[in-house]
């Protein structure tokens, strides 16, 4: 049906996709839904298109505040979300904690009504202390996207990795797929995170890495994460059986003196993710890494550029899925506003 | 369907083969000629004005399609964001006279907005504008090359384009805007 209207009333939906996008924020991948899910996909699919043009910039965010406020390093989240607020012509302000006056004991809620005062309308976080989010969220006016948090969640690397799994598996699909996710789970938010989107659409998903770091992970997958099935194991070997996709996770050196580790010899030695150890999983197995590597720890450097890793698609794709969660973001934003 | 039929599939066709010789006729030929679908309507169409062409001039016309969501005017006033529908334009527009094809030219918001996102893919020689029906109520200074039916309405009115590609069937009906006589402007 068209109205022939379209500038003053929105666009029906088409009837194939009555999908809409609920979310003000987005904390976490545990309230997407799989239509939801897809409707990020399929967008992300048309900002490709976008970033593939002569000029990869489109106006749809002209005259939104992003404000980046950042309390952890980061590159690859930061710049992502910087460029793909760009793109979209959104007005990008960048805050690092340690230049800001968060440095002089500025409060957390202090500081995001400060960004609001000076007229953010979405504010892209990333926090050492999981929940931080959350709590920003229940002040600021406007859409918080999660940046990463603790150990909690990074919605925007779960979402970028289904992106580049969907672009790279034969047929798209990750139904009945293996997924093996190796390394420091415990402190990884980016497995949190990816525990509930692979799950979401279908994947039989395997954690694996030393008991140490994989605690709490059994009671969950015994229970059932929402219905979700996963396998918790340190059977590397098991683990990497038939796998179709392997990711390995960053050994977070700072937390070694915790003791959860005897040395990074020995986890290179026996959980690293070497050719050779490779080899179990199927011929064409994806690799996977969220960056930044510790080469010869969790990855061998050869892997890591190996013709299998699609680690430089899950930067690029970072952009693409940033630039979609952004445009959808700035329409239910509007929605709750009321108009 | 409650509406009043315009237009029916036989008075589509006619017009749809009058434009394909208007085009031609303006062009001079063919040559450097190429059309340019506004997603999701004016996709069928300039699909239907090709297939003419080729038939009446032996000559093949690339035909593209274009969404403008990214570039709405309105994208701030919308209450939810519009579904984008994706944009294939498989040549090169530059030099090229392009013919962008819509259904229903009303304000004109849109097909500003598409010669916005036209541009971004390059530097046409010349852009035109092909529409099946012209319902009047500009906002902008927009006028079409190439018009199937003039249809005078009022604000109060739809005019709806149903086309077998997209809808099973081919028609263009006109209705009341439901709740417009509360004489209520649509937000």
């Amino acid at each position: 049906m068209s109205t022939g209207d379209r500038p003053e009333a929105a666009i029906p939906a088409p009837a194939a996709a009555p999908v809409r996008w609920p979310h003000r924020h987005l904390l976490d991948v545990d309230a997407l839904t799989r239509p939801e899910i897809d409707l990020v996909m399929r967008t992300a699919d048309e900002m490709h298109d976008v970033l593939a043009r002569p000029i990869p910039k489109v106006p749809a965010l002209r005259g939104l505040g992003v404000t980046i406020l950042f309390y952890e390093a980061s590159t690859r989240t930061r710049v992502s979300f910087e460029v793909a607020a760009k793109n979209l012509s959104a007005d990008v302000v960048n805050i690092a904690a340690a230049s800001s006056s968060v440095s002089k004991g500025e409060s957390l809620v202090d500081t995001v009504r400060t960004v609001e005062a000076l007229g953010a309308d979405m504010i892209v976080m990333r926090h050492s202390v999981s929940g931080a989010p959350y709590l920003a969220a229940e002040v600021f006016g406007g859409s918080v996207l999660n940046g990463g948090d603790g150990w909690h969640a990074h919605p925007s690397q779960a979402l970028l990795d289904l992106y580049t799994l969907r672009s790279r598996l034969p047929g798209g699909s990750l139904e009945g797929r293996k997924v093996v996710i190796l390394g420091d789970v415990l402190h990884s938010r980016v497995a949190r995170s990816n525990v509930w989107t692979l799950t979401a659409m279908g994947a039989d998903l395997w954690l694996c890495g030393p008991t140490t770091l994989l605690r709490g992970f059994d009671a969950w997958a015994a229970r059932g994460a929402a219905g979700r099935r996963f396998t918790v194991t340190s059977d590397v070997a098991a683990a990497l059986r038939d796998a179709d996709v392997v990711m390995a996770l960053r050994i977070q050196k700072e937390r070694m003196a915790s003791g959860l580790l005897p040395s990074l010899r020995e986890y290179a030695a026996r959980y690293g993710l070497t050719q050779e150890r490779l080899r179990a999983a199927r011929p064409g197995a994806l690799v996977m890494h969220p960056g930044p590597l510790n080469e010869g720890v969790e990855i061998a450097a050869d892997v890591a550029v190996d013709p299998r890793s699609v680690i430089t698609d899950q930067v690029a794709n970072g952009v693409a899925v940033r630039m979609a969660l952004l445009y959808l973001m700035a329409g239910a934003r509007r929605t709750e506003a009321g108009g | 369907m409650t509406g009043r039929r315009i237009m029916t599939a036989e008075d589509i066709r006619r017009a749809t083969i009058r434009i394909s010789h208007e085009i031609v006729e303006k062009h001079a030929g063919t040559d450097g000629l190429a059309l340019v679908g506004i997603q999701r309507r004016g996709v069928p169409l300039a699909t239907r004005i090709a297939a003419a062409i080729r038939e009446n001039e032996g000559a093949d016309v690339p035909v593209g399609a274009l969404d403008i969501t990214f570039y709405r005017d309105d994208l701030s006033l919308v209450a939810q964001q519009p579904i984008v529908k994706g944009t294939d334009i498989a040549f090169d527009l530059n030099g090229r006279t392009i013919v962008l094809v819509d259904d229903v030219l009303y304000t004109g918001r849109t097909i500003r907005a598409a010669m916005d996102a036209l541009i971004d893919y390059g530097r046409p020689q010349a852009i035109r504008l092909a529409v099946l029906v012209d319902r009047g109520h500009r906002e902008l200074p927009i006028r079409a090359d190439h018009v199937g039916k003039n249809v005078p309405t009022s604000r109060e009115e739809l005019v709806r384009v149903t086309l077998e590609e997209v809808d099973g069937e081919d028609a263009v009906e006109i209705e009341r805007r439901p709740g417009a006589d509360a004489g209520g402007s649509a937000a």
